[in-house]
């Protein structure tokens, strides 16, 4: 089946799902594709070579833009707080894109890396911004209407669902457009590019973009769902998860990712709850065994073929 | 002028601690080309089984100078038996794989230490301030320090000296920098990379459990202290080059000191101010104070 | 005579101590198939990175239709229409042939590519398949380059850098590591795609039977310096070249066919 038309069915899927599920699901589906969202833009910018040890400088500033929206200015909506978490984070993402696309490899893991930390501890001692503790939001309204506790976490869910698939169909749209073919093509071998006639450094610049502003938009949408944000959204174990998940997920397809937080969550919430001393090896081991076990990730669970240079 | 002092001792120590706590991280690095996550877990477990065996020692009313050298006893043996375990273990098995993917078997290496690490010792903190106290207070310039922190410059001297011997006087020292230098030349030169591999990694846990043993008198031994370390560590050994002992100790000079000077002057800034740097000498020189870079392609 | 297509004035460039390029001054004009000959570090590969903007001379200048275009990057010279090939073949082993000949065709359309289009279009497609039969690696279409033989693989490089208008095509060793009977084939395709389009080719060689066949001039260079340059008959002949560039070739010819 096509990529737009089977997500579009998983999309319809999931929302009528919804109102069926148990709380707690309903939940942990909301926060794995906010996050899946994240790894989402995150895999696409390591088709290109940018593998970014630091997207939760993006994630947080799209969380903390949201909540400040949502707290300092009034702004009530849950669509607009979404917007204006992607948007801060996307404007962002596209001034330090400038000097972010003139790295590579391990240099610009390092450098996204050390952004991400330069956040985290700005936020830890802003005294004005909760600190450590961080802040809560109010429950948000939809297109003028507030819902009670239930129907709002369902509507949230909703949103989240909406927006993560239709990014999807987005993305998957961008990873076979010129540009993210020629991305391809820069990981492999960039000179070459150039020496073809295309600006490297302004695909790079463009994909650097794309993958800060999904982060936005995963971290605005979890600030919504959780109705709390703290620093912790910034540090460098909260990327260092990004990553995992993303190399993890495997770049056969661009639901992958979306899956592969789902597993994880569900992992991380099922080890947590059984044993909150042992949750993190539960999460290591399993690690370990999706690498030594599914060497093209997680989603090869579902293809029998692989095809050289197919793309997502 | 007393402002001053505090911001050369302050920065020192902090100094010390940072280059000892690097140099196994930025060594690994080199030879291996893994950042190794687990770094912080080996920290960790130098910490925890320091505390241990200080606590045990002195329960055992054992005389009070035999416990620097259990500190440094149980840095070595907790260190370098995690370090052998993992690279022989984990990390061989994966070698022919892409380095993130190697990075990723560290990093879930670390998780599941953590863990380890809660299991055996419990989630309560550990304390094993005897060995600090012991020492006493000394008076620098009207500022009253720790002598045990001073000591730790001693030690950060001690190991830099062996290491820098080590590295560029025997005959495996330079081995080492050859494998550092081009992993595949070396091995077309006949040296065993995979024993360098594996002697590496586990200098380089028994450096990172050293500096948490160590440590571990001057703090409250709980869950998660390995969690910091990993990316200080690795932000000093970006500042001074990937794979560079020297580097390490100019990138924890330059760290100390402007942690040091913004404790007193900015607070504020003194948490993200490592990463500040970090990413300033990112832009400005990527490969680090002393890194050199890749050469050209075509 | 009319003006030169490409020309260099007083190209030099060093490296430390190693002079790789010593006032350097070449006029091509357009039509013009040049053959480049020298020894290893004659100074070839060197000459076509400058000319081509990967590298910038220590002094002298690179003109194009008169312009100076010394100080551009690849990227620009490229879209200018000087396009080159690599000795070491330059792709995209993580793609397929095809999407090697997608991402050239995209990147010939627009320097700053496109996010929201498609790229693998059907007119496209009939494009690539175009080009891939003409040159006669169709049948790779679908593999990655890693698993074309050496010579489709210099084929594809060669063919990337002819995508889209060339009005230059530099060529750096293109039938070096190709067995014997290859070469012609090789060659003639190439030279018959040129002449279609009209493009001007300079092409660096060590085969000394390709360039007789192929060069309509010939340039031979010298620790960095022009030596000779004319006639390939009289080129060959000439008793400098014979001793710096072609008695190398012959005693490297007698091994090749010995070993």
């Amino acid at each position: 089946m096509r990529t737009v038309p089977a997500l579009a069915c998983v999309l319809a899927a999931l929302l009528v799902a919804g109102p069926l599920m148990p709380s707690w699901l309903v939940f942990l589906l909301t926060v794995a594709i906010a996050k899946g969202l994240v790894v989402l833009g995150l895999v696409v910018m390591m088709r290109a070579g940018l593998v970014s040890f630091g997207q939760g400088l993006y994630y947080g500033l799209g969380a903390y833009a949201a909540g400040l929206a949502a707290n300092r200015l009034g702004v009530g909506d849950a669509i607009a707080l979404v917007a204006i978490g992607g948007s801060v984070s996307a404007l962002l993402g596209y001034l330090l894109g400038f000097m972010m696309a003139r790295y590579r490899e391990i240099f610009f893991a390092m450098l996204s890396l050390a952004l991400s930390m330069i956040l985290y501890g700005t936020l830890v001692r802003s005294a004005a911004l909760g600190s450590t503790d961080g802040f809560n939001l109010p429950p948000p309204s939809f297109l003028g209407f507030a819902f009670d506790a239930q129907d709002g976490r369902i509507l949230v869910y909703a949103l989240t669902v909406v927006v993560a698939i239709g990014t999807a169909m987005a993305l998957h749209r961008f990873v076979s457009s010129p540009a993210g073919v020629i991305g391809q093509a820069i990981q492999a071998n960039e000179i070459r590019v150039e020496y073809l006639g295309a600006s490297v450094a302004g695909v790079l610049h463009l994909t650097y973009v794309v993958g800060a502003a999904a982060a936005g938009v995963g971290g605005a949408l979890i600030a919504i769902a959780a109705g709390h944000i703290d620093p912790d959204l910034a540090y460098w174990t909260t990327s260092g998860e990004f990553v995992f998940v993303a190399v993890l997920s495997g770049t056969g397809h661009v639901a992958a990712p979306l899956l592969g937080m789902a597993v994880f969550e569900a992992i991380r919430s099922f080890a947590f709850q059984y044993s909150p001393y042992t949750w993190q090896m539960a999460v290591g081991l399993s690690m370990l065994a999706v690498i030594l076990f599914l060497p093209a990730g997680l989603w090869s669970l579902f293809t029998r073929r692989r095809r050289p240079g197919s793309a997502g | 002028m007393q402002k001053i002092y505090a911001i050369l001792v302050d920065g020192t120590v902090y100094f010390s601690w940072l280059f000892i706590v690097s140099m196994g991280l930025t060594l690994t690095y080199g030879v291996m080309k893994i950042l190794n996550i687990a770094h912080g877990s080996f920290y960790a477990l130098g910490a925890y089984a320091a505390a241990s065996a200080v606590g045990a020692w002195f329960a055992g009313n054992l005389p009070a100078a035999g416990s620097f050298v259990l500190l440094v006893l149980a840095g070595i043996v907790v260190g370098g038996g995690a370090g052998l375990i993992v690279e022989r273990g984990l990390l061989r098995p994966m070698y022919g794989r892409d380095e993130i993917v190697l990075v990723l078997v560290t990093y879930a290496a670390f998780l599941v230490i953590e863990d380890l690490i809660k299991l055996v010792w419990g989630v309560d903190p550990y304390f094993a301030y005897q060995p600090y106290n012991l020492l006493g207070r000394t008076s620098i310039g009207g500022i009253d320090f720790a002598v045990y922190d001073l000591g730790l410059f001693a030690l950060a001297v001690v190991i830099g000296v062996a290491t820098w011997w080590a590295l560029e006087r025997t005959r495996s020292g330079k081995m080492l920098r050859a494998v550092i230098h081009d992993r595949e030349i070396a091995t077309a030169m006949g040296i065993d990379v995979a024993r360098v591999f594996t002697a590496t990694f586990v200098i380089g846990a028994t450096l990172g459990a050293l500096g948490g043993a160590i440590t571990a008198p001057a703090i409250s031994v709980v869950p998660g202290i390995g969690v910091d370390v990993i990316v200080l560590a690795f932000a000093v050994s970006v500042i001074g080059g990937l794979g560079s002992v020297a580097g390490a100790a100019v990138g924890a000079l330059v760290v100390g000191l402007a942690r040091a000077c913004a404790v007193h002057f900015l607070p504020e800034v003194e948490l993200f101010v490592i990463y500040g740097v970090m990413a300033v000498v990112l832009a400005v020189r990527p490969q680090g104070l002393f890194g050199r870079l890749a050469a050209r392609k075509i | 005579m009319s003006a030169p297509l490409i020309e260099t004035r007083g190209l030099s460039k060093s490296f430390g101590a190693v002079v790789a390029a010593d006032n350097l001054t070449v006029a091509i004009a357009a039509g013009e198939t040049v053959g480049v000959i020298g020894a290893n570090g004659a100074g070839k590969t060197t000459f076509v990175n400058m000319v081509s903007g990967y590298l910038k001379p220590d002094e002298g200048v690179v003109l194009f239709r008169g312009a100076d275009i010394t100080r551009m990057p690849p990227r620009a010279v490229t879209r200018l229409g000087i396009r080159r090939s690599f000795q070491v073949a330059q792709l995209f082993p993580n793609l397929s042939v095809r999407d090697n000949v997608f991402v050239a065709l995209a990147c010939a359309e627009h320097g700053r590519p496109r996010p929201t289009a498609v790229l693998r279009t059907p007119e496209r497609r009939a494009q690539a398949d175009a080009i891939l039969a003409r040159f006669g690696i169709a049948a790779f279409a679908d593999r990655p380059p890693t698993q074309l033989p050496q010579g489709q693989r210099k084929l594809l490089d060669i063919v990337l850098a002819m995508v889209g208008q060339a009005a230059v095509l530099l060529l750096d060793e293109p039938t070096s590591g190709i067995s014997a009977e290859e070469k012609f084939p090789l060659m003639d395709l190439v030279m018959e795609a040129v002449g279609a389009e009209g493009a001007t080719a300079l092409f660096v060689e060590h085969d000394m039977e390709v360039v007789e066949r192929y060069a309509a001039r010939v340039i031979a260079f010298y620790e960095g310096r022009v030596i000779a340059d004319g006639l390939p008959a009289a080129v060959l002949a000439d008793a400098d070249v014979r001793r710096y560039v072609v008695g190398a070739e012959l005693h490297r010819r007698a091994d090749a066919t010995r070993a």
